[in-house]
């Protein structure tokens, strides 16, 4: 797979505006003038409270670490720092202890297999959108999302964990053109040249674990998701057949994760397949 | 033809007609005291795009109080507004109502609906079936809805019947930001798509598009006027609502048609003749 397209580009000075009008619009007509969101210490986060500091004013914005005794001590040390630079305030909580009490309970402690590393990511994951959403229902501010698209398609996060959110303004921005809006927004370099993770083990990378670089699976999904490329022209760009097939599989499997859940149809009219109202209905 | 022409980019809220009928209030009055005499609205002024299942909640009838209310304020100002028409037949129109002298003298209901993508409109509405000008005492006038001026026929009936101006309202959703381009792809596309109907139909073109969001789309606003010979001579910022004065003049029209007489050598009667033939020639439309 040499020679691939390039990863989709990205007009930051647009991107910024139109994001910035979201978060104040989107949060502000709902009745919202805070928004609260995690730092983990990666780009996605500090991204997000670049946007979210401009939209809807930096005091009105709180930030949470959350980190576990496991996570890399450079997360939290990421963490201050962007927070510092949009100049919002930042709330440290430690989720080891609920995280270790729920992992205890599910018998995960000595767990170290594929299956138990899964579980246990998603404990911490939802221990802090707990956080998230109890400080939400505190201080009347609204959760803001930061998984990016790349993510989301290929489901690359915790369903009803980091997933969570109220308003998300980065869903729709492949992980390259996060780091290109981030860069335009000013983001340390010490996130910006930190290599992506979920920072749920020492030494993890997000590249590593999903087997393929950010470049080529942004290249690839946005080809054929926003230019709907055929696989057969997709071939012709470089793309392998296994990378095509794998890809394409992991975004099929992971539809779930990006809908509501199913309801069994049994009167006229059913919520969401035919009772169809937008989210913002008299807002 | 001389009048002064205000495009309001409003920012509608979603199924909110109450409010909605304020801000009109609000609009007519600021564009009145700007001396406006043609006040032109976005695509569903009054009741916000993304209507889904809300469309025949939020309908009006055209003898609803408060329509006639704005059209009563058109006695000194003639004004383009959006709304879903209920008709006597319960179907459901995305309507632009053209009112002048205190009545209406027009209303357009969309013909092309777009269903693809993020659009509903063939989901929810009836699809209107007249593309006639309208006779205003400020010139004759073709209105097209937002994809009404993506269909090249539309634009060029309005030609065929001598329009002056093309008032387009527009609820068109900002779109692209993966590319090299200055602007949103669909800001681009538009901007290419009005000079061109401009230049092809030798009209003004009023484009009024709205601002603001709707479950996370937003409306990217630039509306504008563009001269007859394609010129962009006025254009509203992106994104925030703006009232949008441009004096618009007959002089242009006349130049643009000497320059070249399109209209004279358009040729209706060998189109009619052609569209007749490839209408009853399956194969060569691929119907």
């Amino acid at each position: 797979m040499n020679d691939l397209p390039s990863p989709p580009g990205c007009n930051v000075e647009l991107a910024e505006k139109v994001l910035v009008g979201f978060l104040a619009e989107e949060c502000h007509k709902v009745g919202f003038r805070k928004a609260v969101l995690g730092l983990s210490g990666g780009i996605d986060s500090a991204l997000v409270v670049e946007l979210a500091a401009r939209a809807l004013g930096s005091e009105n914005v709180l930030a949470i670490a959350m980190p576990h005794q496991l996570s890399s001590p450079v997360s939290l040390t990421c963490a201050q720092e962007s927070a510092e630079h949009a100049g919002v305030q930042l709330e440290v909580v430690d989720i080891t202890p609920p995280a270790d009490a729920a992992i205890a309970d599910a018998e995960l402690a000595e767990d170290n297999s594929d299956r138990g590393r899964l579980r246990k990511g998603n404990i911490m994951a939802r221990i802090r959108m707990i956080t998230l959403y109890d400080r939400s229902a505190r201080d009347q501010a609204l959760v803001l999302g930061t998984s990016n698209k790349t993510e989301l398609l290929l489901g690359y996060g915790t369903i009803h964990g980091d997933m969570a959110s109220a308003v998300n303004p980065i869903g729709d921005l492949y992980k390259s053109q996060v780091v290109a809006l981030s860069k335009h927004l000013g983001v340390p370099d010490s996130i910006l040249n930190r290599p992506p993770s979920a920072d749920l083990w020492e030494g993890q990378t997000d590249e590593e674990e999903l087997g393929y670089t950010y470049d080529a699976l942004d290249a690839f999904l946005h080809g054929m998701v926003d230019r709907r490329y055929s696989k057969e022209e997709l071939r012709q760009k470089g793309f392998a057949d296994d990378f095509i097939q794998s890809v394409t599989h992991r975004v099929q499997i992971n539809q779930y994760k990006r809908r509501p859940p199913i309801i069994a149809k049994l009167a006229n009219r059913t919520i969401n397949l035919d009772y169809r109202y937008a989210r913002d209905w008299g807002a | 033809m001389d009048c002064l022409v205000a495009l309001c980019q409003t920012r509608p809220a979603l199924g909110d007609l109450s409010r909605n009928f304020e801000s009109h209030q609000d609009w007519i009055s600021r564009a009145k005291d700007a001396s406006a005499d043609l006040i032109i609205f976005p695509e569903l002024s009054l009741t916000g795009y993304f209507l889904k299942d809300l469309v025949p909640e939020v309908a009006l009838r055209l003898d609803d109080d408060r329509v006639q209310k704005i059209i009563a304020q058109s006695k000194d100002c003639s004004i383009l507004f959006g709304l879903v028409e209920e008709s006597d037949d319960h179907r459901y129109f995305n309507s632009a109502v053209f009112a002048e002298d205190g009545k209406i003298l027009h209303v357009h209901r969309k013909v092309f609906l777009p269903d693809y993508g993020i659009f509903e409109e063939g989901r929810h509405f009836a699809a209107g079936e007249d593309i006639g000008t309208v006779k205003s005492k400020w010139g004759n006038f073709g209105i097209l809805l937002c994809e009404d001026a993506w269909h090249a026929a539309a634009p060029w009936l309005h030609f065929l019947q001598g329009a002056d101006a093309l008032l387009i309202p527009s609820a068109s959703p900002a779109r692209g930001v993966d590319t090299d381009s200055p602007e949103l792809s669909s800001q681009k596309s538009w901007h290419i798509l009005n000079q061109s109907i401009a230049m092809f139909s030798q009209t003004w073109v009023l484009h009024c598009n709205r601002v603001g969001f709707e479950d996370g789309t937003s409306f990217w606003g630039g509306s504008s006027i563009t001269s007859p010979f394609g010129q962009v001579e006025a254009e509203a910022e992106g994104q925030e609502e703006q009232l949008l004065l441009f004096k618009m003049t007959a002089g242009p029209l006349r130049r643009a048609r000497i320059f070249s007489p399109l209209r004279r050598n358009a040729q209706p009667d060998l189109i009619r003749r052609h569209l007749a033939r490839l209408l009853k020639d399956p194969d060569a439309m691929e119907q």
